[in-house]
């Protein structure tokens, strides 16, 4: 199962001038919908035997979130960093995500990959997809409920304007939304635990992968400009004293909103 | 100067989505040829018209899409795999640089494909796009609209998935009526690994859709469940209703009505949020419209930060006063 550390959504976020977001530490954390993958990650393994492991790719303090996956109850954590991933695209991490899954089923096998449904921070949602098109396997995105049974993985998804219900073969990757489930607290007895636990540490060349491969080098979209959006300007706040539908009317129409 | 091949979105009954209409618009204005890909759903063609109607294909000429390329497949288009395939053979066939598809995440999800197949350098989201110096250069808003970026694709193909209300829709001073090329396409067994079991397209609520109408009307937890009030603004001025997750959770409204982060991103060029506070996961949603209307109780509530016209007062009183006032108003 994938978790990405991202930066805090509910501080104030910001793009270098080469283009990356800013991480500059302290606000860092597990992206909120990851827990939703990681609880369904550990209820399918509940169900139906297995282990989880946490898997995360980026920098140092990107560690923090395959702890939170251990406090949760995964059996392992995994860390892939590398000064060479850094300015990746969703594809280039995708490929560093793809080599470590099959880095990893080569010690045991791995049938299910889970992610969340998008990184509040950049929000492309492109990365779940990618990577089962790396892996070769069928992806099953946007799950609201997912269930495993006899080796087949069904979903059904909400998309904006139909809802379906898409059925696989293991292995597979599934992308759950923060419908699928209620991620659960880590308790004080998980949290000890997961200090103890260790997180196997990877880089690059563990992955068999090319510094070339990733990172800013491997991108095929490059930032080329970002500045914070201006501040609306002209802004009225008023206090409704019995008209302010009636100004309301007229803002609209003033404004040729209506 | 970049040919394009748009994705050509349409519901179940052959009506075309609307913000198709802007991406014709916009890829003609990168100078190169337009032509679009039409894709017949399920394989049997079960009962749905084999489309585009006559009156959409005048309606695409005018707009300057010169081709249609109308593709059945031996399996369901509506699975991301088999549509990549199916759009990489063609982009490959046209040499088309640039594949341009409305943001939703159906789309999303073959731009993730085609990038993996095809090397394509993919931006999703874009709200603008043009050529500079022999570069495609997106415009794309993040961190729940606070920032505006501009990105450039330096891969030789590019696909580019455009936000709706991003462009205003414009005729073609030359349009005609595209002509139709037939496409019979086996995909391969890797496509089809994924079984589409069950598909139901969401009956047209009467309203403009959510993702792309021009203006919204939300409601929140300050609605109390009781929508009629938002819904009836909404129809005054021809827009769509939303909701924040609150009140989807809730059930007092369905669960596509949602919008931020988790659920739909709108860029209306009029949002009106009722009894909503401006939670970060919302505001993320919604805050790229264009004039921002808030009205809520509390005068400290978060959404006042970023309303263009911001009301402290009762829903309840204000919202039946605007509508019908913009009634009598309208006549
Ligand atoms: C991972 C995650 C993802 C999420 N994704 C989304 C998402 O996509 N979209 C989303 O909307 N939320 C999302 N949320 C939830 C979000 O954090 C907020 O809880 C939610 O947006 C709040 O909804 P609300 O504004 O309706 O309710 P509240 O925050 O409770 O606000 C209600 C407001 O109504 C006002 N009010 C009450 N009565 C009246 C009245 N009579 N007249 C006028 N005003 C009144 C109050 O002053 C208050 O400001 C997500 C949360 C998480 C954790
Ligand atoms: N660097 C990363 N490490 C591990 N998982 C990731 C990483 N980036 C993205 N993911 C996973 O992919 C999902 C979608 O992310 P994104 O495509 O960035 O919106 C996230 O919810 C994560 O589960």
């Amino acid at each position: 199962m994938c978790v990405k550390h991202v930066p805090d959504i509910q501080s104030d976020r910001a793009l270098g001038a080469d283009g990356r977001v800013v991480r500059d530490g302290g606000d860092g954390t597990l992206n909120e919908l990851d827990e939703n993958a990681l609880e369904a990650a550990l209820v399918l393994a509940e169900e139906a035997g297995g282990e989880v492991v946490a898997l995360t790719v980026g920098p140092d303090d990107a560690v923090d979130a395959v702890r939170k996956g251990l406090a949760m109850g995964a059996d392992d954590a995994v860390h892939v960093v590398d000064d060479a991933i850094a300015g990746s695209d969703a594809i280039g991490t995708a490929r560093v995500l793809a080599a470590a899954v099959r880095h990893l089923s080569q010690e045991r096998p791995v049938d299910l990959v889970v992610t969340g449904m998008a990184g509040l921070d950049g929000l492309t949602s492109l990365l779940p997809t990618a990577l089962a098109a790396l892996l070769d396997v069928p992806a099953l995105p946007l799950a609201a409920e997912v269930t495993v049974a006899d080796g087949t993985v069904r979903v059904r998804r909400e998309l904006d304007q139909a809802t379906e219900v898409l059925e696989a073969t293991l292995p597979a990757v599934v992308s759950v939304t923060d419908q699928t489930n209620e991620p659960r607290y880590p308790n004080f007895k998980g949290i000890m635990a997961a200090r103890k636990k260790p997180v196997t540490t990877l880089t690059l060349a563990d992955l068999g992968l090319a510094a070339t491969d990733v990172g800013a080098a491997g991108a095929r979209t490059q930032v080329v400009e970002a500045a914070p959006r201006p501040t609306r300007e002209d802004r009225v706040l008023i206090n409704d004293t019995g008209d302010a539908g009636i100004r309301l009317a007229a803002y609209l129409v003033d404004n040729q909103l209506a | 100067m970049t040919d394009t091949l748009v994705l050509l979105d349409h519901a179940a009954d052959g009506t075309l989505r609307t913000p198709v209409r802007e991406l014709v618009t916009l890829a003609r204005s990168l100078g190169g040829s337009v032509q679009g890909v039409w894709a017949l759903g399920a394989p049997d063609g079960t009962g749905a018209p084999d489309g585009p109607s006559d009156a959409t294909l005048a309606e695409l000429g005018a707009l300057g899409l010169s081709r249609v390329h109308r593709v059945r497949a031996d399996a369901d288009l509506h699975l991301s795999a088999a549509l990549a395939e199916v759009l990489a053979a063609l982009l490959d066939s046209t040499g088309a640089g640039l594949l341009l598809a409305t943001s939703t995440f159906e789309n999303k999800e073959v731009a993730a494909r085609l990038a993996v197949a095809t090397g394509a350098g993919v931006v999703t989201d874009a709200d603008a796009l043009a050529v500079e110096d022999g570069r495609l250069v997106a415009g794309k808003t993040v961190f729940a609209g606070t920032w505006t970026t501009r990105c450039a694709v330096t891969a030789p193909l590019a696909v580019v998935t455009v936000k709706a209300n991003s462009v205003v829709v414009q005729t073609a001073d030359d349009g005609g009526t595209p002509d139709v090329v037939d496409h019979d396409v086996a995909v391969s067994a890797a496509a089809r690994r994924v079984t589409l079991v069950e598909r139901t397209e969401r009956p047209a609520s009467g309203r403009p859709d959510l993702g792309s109408a021009h203006v919204v009307v939300a409601g929140g937890r300050g609605t109390e469940g009781d929508f009629s009030l938002v819904e009836e603004l909404a129809d005054v001025l021809g827009g769509a209703v939303g909701a924040t997750r609150v009140a989807t959770d809730e059930g007092w409204i369905g669960h596509d009505a949602q919008i931020g982060q988790t659920g739909v991103t709108i860029s209306p060029r009029l949002y009106i949020g009722a009894g909503i506070s401006g939670a970060v996961h919302h505001r993320g949603g919604m805050q790229a419209s264009g004039t921002i209307v808030a009205i809520n109780s509390d005068p400290d509530a978060p959404i006042f930060e970023i309303a263009d016209f911001g009301i402290v007062g009762d829903l309840t009183t204000v919202l039946p006063q605007a509508s019908a006032e913009l009634r009598r108003l309208k006549g």
